[in-house]
């Protein structure tokens, strides 16, 4: 009986369609804030900072962005690697070539153009699915990939072809220490995340989730799949095209097109079915679940005396990420959310098993 | 116009490479409606798996046995993955090959090493020039891609005999057909899955031999097998002969305009040209080239 809900009446509509109608969920997502803005700097270390934290967050905000197309639309994609590229290239662009253009409106301005190339390549939706989208949304990510590569205007005609982000001023401030390039991150993840929570229980997120379970019948009921998909695309666009500005500005300060790549994709949509396909909390934990296997394996070895190359931890974490999805998706296929919600459902009850 | 036609041969029998890789995965869409993102992954497998072996043991024999580990690795896939995937929607099975291909691409190098393998077997790699009389300077081909070309020609010629006059071959398109009639006439489902993932798995087998022969067995060859995606939109997912004449026009469009259209816009557009000539293709024919028309009804 620790998560009682016995006795929290609702008496108006606003209180019944809250986002966490729980006590506990307000309680508790208030405590997760509070530690996340004011423990986590103060009492965690650099590396812990930069090396897991900042890209953690960010890359739970390319997840949600691949959740609400994949997890809430139903559109398979596997370009989203090539979007995060749009966004890490547009923000550039915008920084260098604008002066005196604040570095968050660049991000804005980023997400918005990875949500216009987002809906020319989603237009192929509009008569193919499944499968075959999921092959079409890979010529995305293949031209993407080629044309940050051959490009020359995108990266301001450097030589290697590898960029360094501008100096991180935001609003006037300088930010310097990881401990605000992590608060910077953390605020923008938020703020968004919020966003994509709300974005999924109106208007628009019921028509994806109608296009997802039925197309068909979606469109006798009146929604329209141009409109439908084509948001999902934009939306989901928007929100990977800036975790692919914070990946670049934030986490890595220099990039080359190879940070971006395929493989990108790939892990994100890992991060997207083991979190749980349409589910924002999913993402989150998607993202850390991704994100600590391999540190794991990295770790594991040499502290059991099994020191092993490089290669076989590669090796490794590709067979174990396989068997990992293969197992998801027979045992619980809406991810670790849905183990969670389960666990709720326990602690109702607890300790009686009824 | 010599230099043309050398070009557009060239291309024509890299499509070949392309479509003995795509022939696989239509094996497995056409039987069980599993689109098998894995095979690139089985090609590299299966190549591994052979010139590893073959390193031990006489060639003959390690072929044997890389045929053994394919069957071994369809019973494997059917018992873990599949059976308890069934009436599953094809996203989550699409989505659970994924996952195989990576197990697969960790697997093969984890116990067969990652370095590059040279596979040989005796082919001669010269070029050399042929109709001489009708150009001036004849057409440079290569002779391996000429026996490439051959391999694949038997291998469609075995396949068609295989599924058209056997029994078995009969079974595996009744499921493809309506896997619930086929069936409820008695057909067993499971098995039939192991033998397609079989015959799939000896498919990559040829196409790794055929790869790895060229370009030496190495991680690329599953990257290569990406390329196989664009064929089989072009030709539709459920056609043998659409996955032959789509490598065939993907990788002669793919070589002429890499020679022809790439140094205006820079070059290397041979990494995305394939992909997006299917992409506009599917916008004008969903179901690509020789694929059944999708009708949907409420």
């Amino acid at each position: 009986m620790l998560y009682r809900e016995a006795g929290q009446f609702k008496t108006s509509y606003a209180a019944d369609q809250a986002v966490f109608p729980i006590l506990q969920d307000r309680l508790a997502l208030a405590l997760v804030l509070v530690v996340a803005f004011f423990a986590v700097p103060l009492l965690s270390t650099d590396y812990l900072l930069t090396s897991i934290l900042i890209p953690f967050l960010i890359l739970s905000l390319a997840a949600i962005g691949l959740n609400i197309l994949v997890g809430y639309c139903g559109q398979i994609s596997l370009g989203t690697g090539g979007l995060m590229a749009v966004g890490a290239y547009a923000a550039y662009n915008f920084a260098i070539r604008v002066p005196g253009l604040d570095l968050l409106v660049c991000f804005v301005l980023a997400g918005l153009t990875a949500a216009a190339v987002g809906m020319f390549f989603g237009v192929p939706s509009l008569r193919i699915k499944g499968f075959y989208l999921a092959v079409a949304t890979l010529a995305a990510q293949f031209f993407l990939d080629w044309s940050f590569s051959r490009i020359r205007w995108f990266t301001n005609y450097t030589p290697s072809g590898s960029l360094a982000a501008p100096p991180l001023e935001i609003l006037g401030f300088r930010i310097t220490t990881p401990s605000g390039r992590y608060l910077l991150t953390l605020a923008i993840v938020v703020v968004m995340a919020a966003l994509a929570k709300n974005l999924t229980r109106g208007r628009i997120g019921r028509s994806w989730m109608a296009i997802r379970d039925m197309d068909i019948a979606a469109e006798i009921i009146g929604i329209r799949p141009l409109q439908a998909k084509l948001s999902a695309f934009a939306v989901s666009s928007f929100f990977v095209g800036v975790a692919g500005a914070l990946w670049a500005f934030v986490h890595l300060g220099s990039w080359e097109p190879a940070a971006f790549d395929i493989n990108r994709s790939f892990s994100l949509l890992f991060m997207v079915i083991i979190g749980g396909l349409g589910s924002i909390l999913g993402c989150f934990l998607g993202a850390g679940f991704i994100l600590v296997v391999p540190l794991v394996l990295n770790q594991l070895p040499t502290a059991f005396g099994i020191p092993l190359s490089t290669a076989m931890i590669s090796n490794l974490e590709n067979m174990i990420f396989g068997s990992l999805i293969i197992f998801f998706l027979i045992t619980e296929p809406r991810g670790l959310a849905r183990l969670w919600a389960i666990a709720k459902e326990k602690l109702r009850l607890w300790p009686f098993p009824h | 116009m010599g230099f043309f036609f050398e070009v557009a041969i060239g291309g024509l029998l890299a499509g070949v490479l392309y479509s003995l890789v795509a022939l696989g995965f239509v094996l497995i869409f056409k039987a069980s409606g599993v689109f098998n993102f894995a095979q690139g992954a089985m090609v590299l497998f299966a190549a591994l798996s052979l010139v590893r072996l073959a390193e031990i043991m006489p060639f003959a024999l390690a072929l044997m046995l890389a045929c053994a580990i394919m069957v071994g690795l369809a019973f494997a896939v059917e018992r873990l993955i599949l059976r308890p995937l069934v009436n599953q929607e094809g996203i989550i099975l699409f989505m659970a090959t994924i996952g195989l291909s990576f197990f697969l691409d960790g697997f093969g190098q984890a116990i067969w090493g990652s370095d590059i393998y040279i596979l040989d077997f005796g082919v001669p790699k010269d070029p050399i020039f042929i109709l001489e009389s009708l150009f001036e300077g004849g057409i440079l081909v290569n002779e391996f891609d000429i026996f490439a070309a051959v391999v694949a020609g038997v291998l469609v010629l075995v396949l068609a005999t295989f599924f058209q006059k056997t029994r078995i071959g009969r079974a595996l398109r009744a499921v493809a057909d309506d896997h619930q009639a086929a069936q409820s006439i008695g057909i067993p489902l499971n098995q039939i899955w192991i033998i397609v993932w079989a015959v799939a798995g000896f498919v990559a087998l040829v196409a790794g031999m055929v790869w790895g022969s060229k370009l030496g067995v190495q991680f690329s060859i599953a990257l290569v097998a990406l390329k196989a995606l664009p064929v089989l939109i072009l030709g539709g997912f459920t056609s043998v002969p659409g996955a032959i004449i789509g490598g065939l026009i993907i990788g002669t469009g793919e070589k002429l305009s890499e020679v022809f259209i790439g140094p205006l816009v820079g070059g290397g557009i041979e990494s995305w040209f394939a992909y997006v000539v299917a992409l506009l293709f599917l916008l004008v024919r969903p179901q690509g080239l020789f694929g059944e028309r999708i009708i949907e009804r409420v």
